[in-house]
């Protein structure tokens, strides 16, 4: 053999070296091109896990799950698109619908984008036998909320698409989830979410799909979210929220025994249907400008008024606790209390002294300051005396965040002494210079519910349970000493009697007694609020039956003139209808059907905008 | 037929040949293989057009062994000029496809002149180098070689196809064969590594470090040929300080991408890396015995553009894994060296030249096209002999090797 045979043989040998290193170091050493290698190929499906349901306290049905279909596009594959009948069949602008494709064509020819969202079963099933004529046009399935009932919606809440920061701040979410935005869609959005599966399946470079991977083995299941059993009575909210149909304000009814919300009605409302599907973002831009009427706010539970004069039956207790007065205190009444400079007016016309009971069923103001008076200044400063009443007032509930499982509230505001020592700049003021407290003005705020609450209190003689709006999860009661352990007012059971042997009157022959209902003993407080905005508040805050109370209740109807002229009659219409099942007072609950307040409303609103026309003219 | 010292086919080879030619197609088969068609001869599917161009090859091969021995001695240079011409005719007419003015189409059929200047070009190679009065040291015949095999590439290069441009200069191992010094050889290697690690490192550091040993040199030899050794020095480290501008300005882009890519200066995978890192995760995710045939996800999936063609290793890397790879390897390389050995015992000049030119011409794509297929080598497009789909390159290897295998036949004829 030639030896020049051997240098090309030689570099032969030397190639057949070199291949076989690399190729052990890629095939055998080299870990991270078989996991390249899949990463490649499996792409990991969503099987989205269908929201848990939410039941009313009867079981019925209030928020479930509905198909609708995402109508899906992939570039690359539209063939000859006649715009002008696919504009016609899908009801889409043409505008709208060449945006759209560009946008779909810019993300990517081959991935899916979204053309149209949300199509509702009912658009669904009209245009979906036309799919076939438009290629590269599909219909994709997701499963949205389907609310049963036309109202409530504050209730349950509504989920929206996660954001890019919402992700972020929020690891198990991806893009295209659903959360809770609001409502117990929020504050149970863990329970309700469940599991989503995933399905690994074999794409091609294309991101084609081409089969399931190792015919799904590796593939998990969803598991659907926990049903929620909540302890709204879907019925008496709605008819709540009829009764308060054109006037704004908050009703919330309590079981007293448990805590367990009955209506949280806000007013108006809106049907939660608009927030789900193809019309969502214009009827929720709709909501959300609406800045007059505010539907997305919650006024039952974040809406802050003065108390008014339900709050006197708190200042009694208070007082009775402390010894400042007995049910036989007297005090005579001169139109109202006088104090040096200081006038508070009273319209209870009475002149004669009167005692505690008449006190309350009259309304008296004066009573009220006297006994407010009375509680600060039994101690050495008036400093002490308010910090002494405002640890009362507290363990009413009231200044505080319930902490329950709704995802929003208010702490309305209880007054202490550094907050007058920070509003007269001094220590030097005295029990009278913040009389209004007395009658529940002033400087006092309290929530629908924070006002039902003290209802609940009343009715349970003491003590009270974190009002809360769930009561089952799955089938397990809810287990949280937070709502299951009673918490104690400062004041004792014994003087609770007392002021509900006025409350008692209030409808027999006090400010409530036109909304008295025959057979049932309700015991209510009304309250005429006075505010800065324009009218005074309505409100009302009772509960029913007298002797094992089942329903606390307190109604504000926002500039309704006085306390029995709509709070009144609304909280013992709803009263009447829960303890009996049905009313019986037609021409009363006519009245409050379609009494309205809009007028009121709009002259308001014109005020308002002809004080801010004038404050920009200046 | 002259066949007075009788009919010798190296059976080794041939079996080897269809040996390849069956890895190729099943393949082929496997990269375009999906569950709708399932047909063998389905010409709107790869696998069916290249059984067509195997079934064409055999016929090929038959003309070639049944055609008189001495045509191939007459052929060479009307041939030659053919292949010149056609190449120059492709540049004008030729169809435009993926970028490079490389086809004839005629109908639905694509013909490749490059493949066939390749056969050409060792034809006539051999035919001038194997006449008797030919000597690599004479000067005139030395360059006349030369210019042989640098006129087609010169008419390829503008194609552009710098991968075919670049296997004509496989013909060094036929040169050396024939008298050229190995230095040359070692030289062009030497300078191949003095670019990529001036490439690698910094050039002036680069520079120091290789001026030591002949500094080294000189001193040695202060009082004899220390000029020589200055000579080499200014050259070798003028070489390194030139390759930074040879590669900035005189490369283009997808060039200097590519050997970028290569040697890992670069990392983007999903731009202009994307090739070669799909090849390499195909390769690599095939492990010690691989997916199994048609179980391979990358390649199969599309993953691997031009899997069926320059990037069919990936597929047997993938689905036949290392033990699979290795025994393709070494079935090519006995396959070169068994061609070398057949090279060596013809008494023929021209024979032996003819045969070191196809020895020469398989090393080089195989080399080329499986080191870039595993990222040793920047991305130029030619084909992996007998396995790579495709008619032009089929038929244009299967030429070159049976002209060869009939040369090797008639090895015992006296003439």
């Amino acid at each position: 053999m030639d030896r020049r045979f051997f240098l090309l043989t030689g570099f032969i040998l030397a190639v057949l070296l070199i291949f076989s290193a690399r190729l052990f170091y890629l095939q055998i050493i080299d870990e991270d091109l078989k996991l390249s290698a899949e990463n490649n190929v499996i792409r990991r499906i969503k099987d989205y896990a269908p929201r848990g349901h939410i039941y009313d306290r009867e079981n019925r049905l209030v928020v479930g799950n509905q198909s609708a279909y995402d109508l899906m596009v992939v570039p690359s594959q539209i063939r000859d698109l006649d715009t002008a009948a696919f504009c016609q069949i899908f009801k889409i602008e043409k505008d709208e619908l060449q945006r759209k494709l560009l946008r779909a064509t810019t993300y990517s020819r081959l991935k899916p984008s979204v053309v149209i969202k949300q199509m509702m079963r009912s658009e669904y099933v009209e245009v979906q036998e036309h799919i076939i004529f438009f290629p590269g046009f599909y219909f994709q399935r997701r499963l949205l909320r389907e609310y049963l009932y036309e109202g409530a919606p504050n209730i349950a809440g509504f989920i929206g698409e996660v954001s890019e920061t919402f992700i972020r701040n929020n690891p198990g979410y991806s893009r295209g989830d659903f959360y809770g935005v609001a409502g117990i869609e929020k504050s149970y959005e863990q329970i309700l979410r469940g599991k989503d599966g995933v399905r690994r399946i074999v794409v091609d470079v294309h991101n084609r799909e081409k089969g399931r991977f190792q015919e799904g083995i590796y593939d998990t299941l969803p598991t659907p979210g926990e049903h929620l059993t909540t302890t709204i009575d879907i019925d008496l909210q709605r008819y709540a929220e009829m009764l308060m149909t054109n006037k704004r304000g908050g009703v919330v009814a309590i079981e007293p025994s448990t805590g367990e919300l009955l209506v949280v009605a806000s007013s108006p409302t809106y049907d939660p249907s608009l927030l789900v599907g193809r019309q969502r973002n214009q009827n929720y831009f709709q909501l959300f400008s609406d800045s007059i009427e505010k539907p997305l706010f919650d006024r039952a539970l974040l809406a802050e008024y003065p108390p008014g004069s339900p709050f006197k039956i708190v200042n009694a207790l208070i007082g009775l606790q402390e010894g400042a007065i007995s049910p036989n205190s007297h005090y005579s009444c001169g139109g109202g209390f006088r104090y040096g400079r200081l006038f508070v007016r009273c319209k209870c016309g009475t002149s004669a002294p009167i005692p505690l009971k008449t006190g309350i069923y009259k309304s008296c103001n004066n009573y009220f300051c006297q006994t407010y008076k009375k509680i600060v200044d039994s101690y050495p400063t008036a400093q002490e005396g308010l910090e002494r009443w405002s640890s009362y007032v507290r363990s009413f509930g009231m200044g505080e965040f319930f902490n329950n499982d709704l995802p929003t509230g208010r702490r309305g505001h209880v007054p202490d002494s550094s907050y007058y020592n920070r509003i007269y700049n001094n220590h030097r003021w005295k029990a009278v210079s913040t009389i209004s407290n007395g009658i529940g003005q002033g400087e006092l705020l309290s929530t629908p519910l924070q006002l039902a609450n003290i209802a609940a209190i009343i009715a349970n003689r003491g003590y009270y349970f974190t009002p809360h709006i769930v009561s089952h999860i799955g089938d397990q009661p809810i287990t949280d000493p937070h709502f299951t352990q009673p918490k104690r007012t400062m004041v004792d059971s014994v003087h609770f009697e007392h002021v509900i042997a006025g409350m008692f009157e209030v409808f027999q022959q006090g400010t409530a007694r036109l909304a008295k209902v025959e057979g049932i003993d309700m015991c209510g407080k009304t309250g005429t609020a006075e505010n800065p905005h324009g009218q005074d508040h309505s409100i009302f805050m009772a509960f029913a039956p007298k002797d094992n109370p089942q329903i606390a209740i307190a109604v504000f109807v926002e500039n309704g003139y006085w306390g029995s002229r709509w709070a009144a009659p609304i909280a013992s219409l709803i009263m009447e209808k829960y303890l009996t099942g049905e009313v019986q007072r037609e021409a009363l609950e006519k009245r409050m059907l379609e009494g309205s307040l809009e007028d009121e409303y709009r002259e308001q609103a014109i005020r308002l905008a002809e004080r801010k026309a004038k404050k920009n003219n200046e | 037929m002259s066949n007075r010292g009788g009919f010798h086919i190296d059976w080794p080879v041939v079996v080897m040949y269809f040996a390849l030619l069956v890895i190729g197609w099943m393949n082929i088969y496997s990269a375009t293989f999906s569950e709708a068609y399932t047909g063998y001869f389905d010409m709107n599917q790869n696998h069916g057009r290249q059984l067509v161009f195997i079934i064409g090859a055999i016929v090929l091969i038959l003309i070639i062994l049944v055609l008189d021995i001495r045509l191939y001695t007459l052929l060479p240079w009307p041939v030659y000029a053919l292949s010149i011409l056609s190449l120059i005719a492709v540049l004008l007419f030729g169809q435009k496809i993926s970028g490079a003015r490389s086809w004839f189409t005629i109908g639905s059929l694509a013909i490749q002149p490059g493949e066939f200047a390749k056969v050409a070009t060792a034809m006539a190679l051999a035919k001038y180098m194997g006449a008797i009065d030919f000597q690599w040291k004479k000067i005139r015949q030395r360059f006349t070689a030369l210019g042989i095999i640098f006129l087609p590439a010169l008419v390829i290069l503008p194609q552009p196809d710098l991968g075919s441009a670049i296997v004509f200069s496989a013909f060094v191992f036929v040169f050396h064969r024939e008298g050229m010094s190995p230095i040359w050889i070692f030289l062009g290697v030497t300078l191949g590594v003095l670019f990529v690690f001036s490439l690698l490192f910094n050039t002036h550091i680069l520079s120091i470090v290789l001026a030591m040993p002949f500094l080294l040199l000189m001193y040695k030899n202060r009082k004899g040929r220390w000029a020589q050794w200055l000579g080499v020095l200014i050259l070798v480290v003028g070489f390194v300080q030139s390759v930074d501008f040879t590669f900035n300005n005189l490369l283009e882009d997808r060039h200097r991408n590519r050997i970028n890519i290569m040697l890992g200066l670069e990392h983007d995978p999903q731009g202009v890396g994307y090739n070669i890192h799909q090849a390499q995760i195909a390769i690599g995710s095939g492990g010690l015995f691989g997916k199994g045939y048609l179980q391979g996800t990358q390649t199969k999936f599309n993953f691997v553009p031009e899997q069926h063609t320059d990037f069919i290793f990936c597929t047997i890397g993938e689905e036949w894994g290392f033990v699979g790879s290795i025994l393709l390897l070494v079935l090519f390389a006995a396959f070169i060296i068994r061609l070398l050995i057949m090279a060596e015992r013809q008494k023929i000049a021209m024979y032996r030249i003819y045969g070191y030119s196809v020895a020469s011409i398989l090393f080089f794509h195989f080399t080329i096209n499986i080191a870039m297929a595993m990222g040793l080598f920047p991305v130029v497009g030619i084909p992996l002999p007998f396995i790579s789909y495709g008619g032009s390159s089929l038929w244009a290897f299967t030429i070159l090797l049976f002209v060869f295998v009939k040369m090797d036949a008639h090895r015992k004829d006296v003439w």
